[in-house]
C-alpha cells in the first residue's frame, strides 16, 4: 500500500505519483502522513515545505515550497492544493535570494513566525532548493 | 485599360489583402484554441478537490453561518461582473454578452436592486464609457490568457465590496456574466451567481463516493473561513478560462467566415473584371474593324 499523492495549483498539476510518506506543515503544526492515516483536511502554513518521500528508498525526496493552501487526505489519496508552489528543483535561487533581500530591505522583520508570509515563502523556496540539491 | 476595369482590379487587390489578414487571424486563433482548452482542463483537478473539501466541511458541520453563504435580508445593491474580450474581431462575442448583461440588469431592477458594474476586458470598458455608465472597477489585458493572479486580483476587489454594507458602497450579491464554452462551434453567454454561495441539501451521494469523516486542522470553522474565498476565486478563474476559450473560438469562427466571404467576393469581382476586359476587347476590335472599313471605303473612292 502506498499513498497516491497529487500536488496541484489552480493552473494545473505540479507533481503526481506514489509515495511512502508526506510531511507538511499545517496551521496546527507538522503532520506526517503515512498510509491509512485518518481522513484529514488541514490548512497549510503560509510559506512552508512539503516533503514527499518516494516508496523506493533509493529515490530522492520531492521537496516543494508552498505559499499557502490546504491538504486533504482520504483513502490513501493525498491532495495538496497549493495557492502557489514550486518544486525545489525548479527554484531560481539567485532570483529568489534577490527578491528576499529586497523585501527585507524594504520592511525589515526579525526572523521567525512574525515574518510576513511572502518573506517566509521566499525562505521556503530557498530551503526547498537547498534540500533538493 | 478602361477606367472600369482598373477600378475593379483595385478592389480585387484590396479584398485579397483583407482575406490574407483574416486568414492569418483564423490560423492564429486555431492554434491558440487548443492551448486555451488545455488550460481549462489543467485547472479542473484543483477546482474538483477544492469543491470536495468545501462539501466535506459543509456537510460535517451542524449549521453553516458564514458571511459568504448568508443571503442579506432586503438586498439593495447587486454587482454585475462582465467578462468581455480585450480585442475585437470575434464576431458577436461581446455584443451577445453585453446584451445578456443588460437583461440581467433589467431583472435586478425589477427586483428593486441597483446594479453595480465590474467590467473585465477593454471592449466592455469602452462600451460602458461610450454609454456613460458607471464602472465600479475594471480590469484588462488578460482576456485571452488569464492567469491565477488575475483571478485573485478580481476576487479581492469583489470580496472587499461584498464585505461592505450596501449603504457604504458595498454590494449584497455578486452575479457574473461570461461566455460558456460549450464546444468549438457553440459558446453561449450565461449568468451565474457568485455570492452569496448557495448551500443545497441533497440526499444524493456525491459521484466520487460518500465523504469520509475528516479531521480538521485547525478547526472546521477555520478551515471553512480559509476555503470559501479560495472557492470563490476558483469559480472566477474557471469563468475567466471559459471566457478566454470562448473568445478564441468565436474569433476563429468570425475570421473563417470573413475569409470565406472575401474569397467569394474576389471570385465575383474577377468575373466582373473579365467581363469588363472582354467588353473592352470587343469594343477595340469593332473600332479597328470599323476604322479599317472606313479606310478601305476611302481608298476605293
Amino acid at each position: 500500500m502506498t499513498l497516491n499523492v497529487e500536488l496541484v495549483q489552480p493552473e494545473g498539476e505540479l507533481w503526481a505519483g506514489n509515495a511512502e510518506l508526506v510531511i507538511a506543515r499545517t496551521l496546527d503544526g507538522e503532520v506526517g502522513l503515512l498510509t491509512n492515516h485518518a481522513p484529514i483536511i488541514g490548512i497549510l502554513y503560509e510559506g512552508s515545505l512539503i516533503q514527499i518521500r518516494p516508496e523506493s528508498p533509493g529515490q530522492p525526496a520531492v521537496v516543494a515550497a508552498v505559499s499557502g493552501g490546504f491538504l486533504s487526505m482520504a483513502n490513501n489519496r493525498v491532495s495538496i492544493l497549493a495557492r502557489d508552489a514550486v518544486l525545489g528543483a525548479d527554484v531560481n535561487t539567485t532570483e529568489t535570494q534577490a527578491l528576499l533581500d529586497r523585501t527585507l530591505q524594504d520592511q525589515p522583520a526579525p526572523p521567525g513566525p512574525e515574518e510576513p508570509p511572502d518573506v517566509r515563502y521566499y525562505r521556503a523556496l530557498l530551503a526547498a532548493a537547498d534540500q533538493t540539491r | 485599360m478602361g477606367a472600369q476595369l482598373r477600378a475593379v482590379r483595385r478592389r480585387i487587390r484590396s479584398v485579397q489583402s483583407t482575406a490574407k489578414i483574416t486568414r492569418a487571424q483564423e490560423l492564429i486563433a486555431s492554434s491558440r484554441i487548443i492551448r486555451a482548452q488545455q488550460r481549462l482542463h489543467a485547472a479542473a483537478p484543483y477546482a474538483r478537490e477544492l469543491t470536495r473539501a468545501v462539501e466535506a466541511v459543509v456537510s460535517l458541520s451542524e449549521n453553516i453561518n458564514h458571511p459568504l453563504t448568508r443571503p442579506v435580508e432586503n438586498p439593495r445593491r447587486a454587482a454585475v461582473v462582465i467578462l468581455t474580450s480585450d480585442r475585437g474581431f470575434c464576431g458577436g462575442f461581446n455584443a451577445n454578452l453585453l446584451r445578456e448583461a443588460q437583461r440581467l440588469r433589467g431583472l435586478l431592477s425589477e427586483r428593486g436592486l441597483d446594479s453595480v458594474s465590474y467590467v473585465a476586458g477593454r471592449k466592455g470598458i469602452t462600451w460602458h464609457r461610450f454609454r456613460q455608465l458607471d464602472i465600479a472597477a475594471e480590469w484588462s489585458g488578460f482576456s485571452d490568457m488569464p492567469r491565477q493572479a488575475n483571478a485573485a486580483d478580481v476576487t479581492r476587489t469583489l470580496l472587499e465590496a461584498y464585505r461592505q454594507p450596501a449603504d457604504q458602497g458595498g454590494v449584497d450579491e455578486i452575479n457574473i456574466v461570461y461566455t460558456e464554452f460549450v464546444s468549438m462551434l457553440t459558446q453561449r453567454p450565461v449568468v451565474r451567481r457568485l455570492l452569496p454561495l448557495e448551500i443545497r441539501e441533497t440526499a444524493e451521494v456525491p459521484p466520487s463516493g460518500p465523504l469520509p469523516s475528516y479531521d480538521f486542522e485547525p478547526s472546521p470553522e477555520d478551515v471553512l473561513n480559509a476555503l470559501l474565498p479560495w472557492y470563490v476565486e476558483s469559480r472566477l478563474f474557471h469563468a475567466l478560462l471559459e471566457s478566454a476559450a470562448s473568445e478564441i473560438a468565436a474569433r476563429r469562427r468570425a475570421m473563417k467566415s470573413a475569409t470565406d466571404n472575401a474569397n467569394e467576393l474576389v471570385e465575383q469581382l474577377s468575373r466582373e473584371a473579365n467581363k469588363a476586359r472582354q467588353a473592352e476587347i470587343t469594343q477595340e476590335i469593332s473600332e479597328i474593324v470599323g476604322g479599317a472599313n472606313a479606310l478601305a471605303e476611302a481608298i476605293r473612292e
